[in-house]
């Protein structure tokens, strides 16, 4: 029981029978950029959803933040400057790779991880001078938990940022037409530095008013 | 981006053997096919598994009394039923199972996008499934599948956390898996398939895959807090801390709302495959059937407050969020006429896929019927937590989603395996199984009715008869899957060789050999015909082109 297909009886759609060899059937093709496009677009989502119960707490809360637990401003806004600076930086690295100057690139990879640790350090740091916990009240939960969770998130960068300078140590792994990974890792970094910008209005501007 | 290839790749630089041995498939595999069986099989062990859950709290509910299972253990078979049944089965094996071993066959191509990925999100699964089965020594999660705080806080904490870990795990899963399909879809559909000839199949899939992807993360957000409150001392879910237990119920539905669509959407694909092919006609309303997959997720995605119409949930909401699910009903009630049309006058072959994807239409529109009432909060504030809801979601998921399921495994079996089922067994799996759905799930709509509250072990002795009814049914379900399962394994040894395209069916997966190959196409498939077009003569229709007077004449021979 099978059933005879001809290509040469195709009469009715005469222009699908040629080209039947095209790009994505040669070999699997380079699709990483757009998954990676698509799993981002995904995990906005999780912020996006304790961004909402975040809102929901302080519309509902009668002081906010609740007495006791008021965050500092001078030291996140200069781990703003630092973070949201090191985008600029990194998106120079991804100049350089595409002129195909993998030692520049490599430069200004190394000056992003810098930055990237110097804001997991004062981040750390702020935690310790904070005079209370994950525990205090809703408020403090959401402190840590956002600001830990968007950490968590800067720390994969720095080690997607490590991963390209350990891989491109090598001559010839990265070329001015072959980097997905490099431009991978400015992609995954912007992200993380767009959910740093909603974060610090909602945690820190927010509280002055 | 597209590398240039160093070299003329013959081979395609893949190191694979001619055929998989059986071996194959219980290791890391990341051919689509092996990932879909692999998805299928596992799942199906879990569905048996919370099948046999269902029997033990029907037998527990035979009688008014707690009698036969400690109440404790009666709520983590409650909840684990749900979360194996949902997370565990009807997603796995509707979205990774068939999902994957039809979507690059059915576009064309080789495989997925992304193979290593495909097999993580696989493999995920038993892992999770190892954490909840790990629960269960530690006395399981005993808050309900929706695991509501403060309920969920109080109860059992080392068993819950670990659900949680399931459950995010699983999620992670679906959230790989969906951006699997979209990419693959997108952009390994052969160039020549034009978008309006895309399967049907395929276009749910592009509904579930973006349903998925935006949902999930939510959820996922909503367990890591639940998480930290349980675990960690920390408040969302407190109101002694400032918390809200309403978030988290916002929270979880916004993800499983839309998760119900999750399971629905892609058993809609398989209804268009089978009907249309079983009928031996051309799909009814294509555009219409593709396009309202798209409504669906759109809409589908701001109905989630139903769930909690007496959660305090202000009166504009409830009025906003009635007309949006009612709203919803219309994109699902076209699918379902289109169906019917499709049948309508078709040389239908009353094949066991057919007999399932009848049956599914006929309970589906019931469950949706009873979906409609239940979307109105008026009504909904009187049955809301009663067995008119459980009634409800069975009738769309067991005999929505699951019947679904089993048309596809009839279905595709011969794909799959090469060889043919054993049609008898396959009718008598159908009778038995309408039987024991409809006795089990019909009485529980009175139940609910009459004010039986779901969720509990003992019961008030007046609701007695009906209860035993439902536990006769589930009795007859249970036994309904004996016939199925023998066969399937003898059919799968024994069975006679099918061919490559026993149901002479149009789409591309049929035009390879059973079971495909290991890259799928030896020759490149070719878009002769639209995906259902039977009965239609593509091949000479341009080229008669009758003149407007020998069409007239035509229609006149046919007016005497």
């Amino acid at each position: 029981m099978t059933t005879t297909l001809d290509a040469s009886q195709n009469g009715a759609y005469p222009a699908k029978t040629t080209a039947a060899v095209s790009e994505s059937h040669g070999e699997h093709g380079d699709h990483r950029v757009l998954g990676l496009m698509t799993f981002l677009a995904s995990e906005s989502l999780m912020f996006f959803g304790i961004f909402t119960a975040y809102l929901i707490y302080r519309s509902t809360a009668e002081v906010w933040p609740p007495e006791g637990t008021e965050v500092e401003l001078f030291l996140p806004a200069i781990n703003t400057i630092i973070l949201v600076s090191s985008s600029f930086v990194i998106h120079m690295g991804d100049l350089a790779i595409k002129k195909g100057e993998v030692q520049k690139m490599r430069l200004w990879y190394a000056a992003t991880i810098v930055m990237g640790l110097v804001f997991l350090g004062g981040q750390i740091y702020e935690y310790t001078e904070l005079g209370y916990g994950l525990s205090t009240n809703v408020f403090s939960s959401c402190f840590y938990v956002m600001t830990g969770f968007h950490g968590l998130h800067v720390f994969v960068g720095v080690l997607m940022m490590m991963g390209v300078l350990w891989r491109s140590r090598r001559p010839g792994h990265y070329s001015a037409t072959k980097h997905t990974g490099v431009e991978m890792t400015e992609i995954y970094w912007h992200f993380v530095d767009i959910i740093w910008i909603i974060l610090f209005v909602l945690l820190y501007i927010l509280t002055l008013f | 981006m597209q590398s240039p290839s160093p070299q003329p790749q013959e081979q395609g630089g893949h190191h694979h053997p001619e055929q998989w041995s059986w071996y194959h498939y219980f290791l890391y595999n990341t051919d689509h096919k092996v990932i879909g069986i692999q998805y299928l099989v596992t799942a199906f062990v879990f569905y048996l598994i919370a099948g046999v859950m269902a029997l033990l709290m029907r037998t527990e509910l035979y009688t008014a009394d707690p009698d036969f299972l400690a109440p404790e253990v009666y709520n983590m078979l409650l909840t684990n039923h749900g979360t194996l049944m949902i997370f565990f089965w009807i997603v796995p094996a509707a979205i990774g199972g068939f999902g994957n071993y039809l979507v690059p066959l059915m576009i064309g191509a080789k495989d997925m996008a992304f193979p290593n990925l495909n097999a993580i999100a696989f493999w995920l699964n038993p892992i999770a499934a190892i954490f909840l089965f790990a629960s269960l020594f530690f006395g399981g999660a005993q808050a309900g599948w929706t695991s509501y705080p403060p309920l969920s806080l109080i109860t059992n904490n080392a068993g819950q956390s670990l659900w949680i870990l399931a459950i995010a795990l699983i999620g992670t899963s679906s959230i790989l898996g969906a951006l699997n399909f979209l990419v693959t879809i997108y952009k390994l559909k052969t160039p020549n398939m034009q978008w309006d000839e895309l399967p049907l199949f395929c276009w749910a899939m592009v509904a579930t895959s973006l349903l998925a992807l935006f949902s999930t993360p939510v959820l996922a957000i909503g367990l890591i807090m639940l998480l930290f409150d349980i675990n960690f001392g920390t408040g969302f879910f407190r109101p002694e801390m400032g918390g809200d237990v309403v978030v988290y119920q916002h929270l979880f539905w916004f993800y499983s709302h839309p998760a119900v669509y999750l399971m629905i959407l892609p058993i809609f694909g398989i209804m268009s495959e089978v009907i249309s092919t079983h009928a031996r006609k051309p799909i009814f309303g294509y555009k219409a059937i593709a396009y309202s997959s798209l409504a669906i997720c759109v809409v589908g995605l701001f109905v989630w407050v139903h769930h909690m119409f007496t959660s305090g949930t202000p009166a504009w909401m409830r009025m906003f969020f009635t007309i949006s699910t009612l709203i919803v009903a219309v994109p699902t009630g076209v699918k379902i006429f289109s169906w019917v049309a499709t049948l309508w006058g078709g040389k239908i072959r009353l094949t066991s896929p057919l007999l399932f994807a009848v049956g599914l239409l006929a309970m589906f529109v019931f469950g949706g019927l009873s979906g409609v009432t239940l979307g109105a909060a008026p009504f909904d504030i009187h049955v809301h937590d009663t067995y008119y809801v459980v009634a409800h979601f069975h009738y769309v998921l067991f005999g929505g989603s699951v019947f679904g399921l089993y048309a596809a495994i009839y279905h595709w079996f011969p794909k799959i395996t090469g060889r043919m089922y054993n049609e008898t067994l396959g009718r008598v799996h159908f009778v038995l199984t309408f039987i024991g759905t409809n006795l089990t799930f019909l009485p529980m709509h009175n139940l609910g009715l009459q004010g039986m509250p779901r969720r509990i072990a003992m019961y008030d002795p007046q609701f007695e008869f009906i209860n035993k009814i439902c536990t006769y049914g589930s009795m007859i379900l249970g036994i309904s899957i004996l016939p199925f399962f023998f066969n399937m394994i003898w059919s799968w040894s024994q069975g006679t060789p099918a061919g490559r395209n026993p149901w002479r069916s149009l789409t591309l997966e049929w035009q390879t050999t059973s079971p495909p190959a290991i890259e799928n196409f030896d020759e490149e498939p070719i878009v002769w015909a639209g995906p259902y077009d039977y009965g239609v003569d593509t091949q000479t229709f341009e080229a008669d082109d009758p003149t407007v007077e020998e069409i007239l004449a035509e229609v006149g021979q046919e007016m005497k």
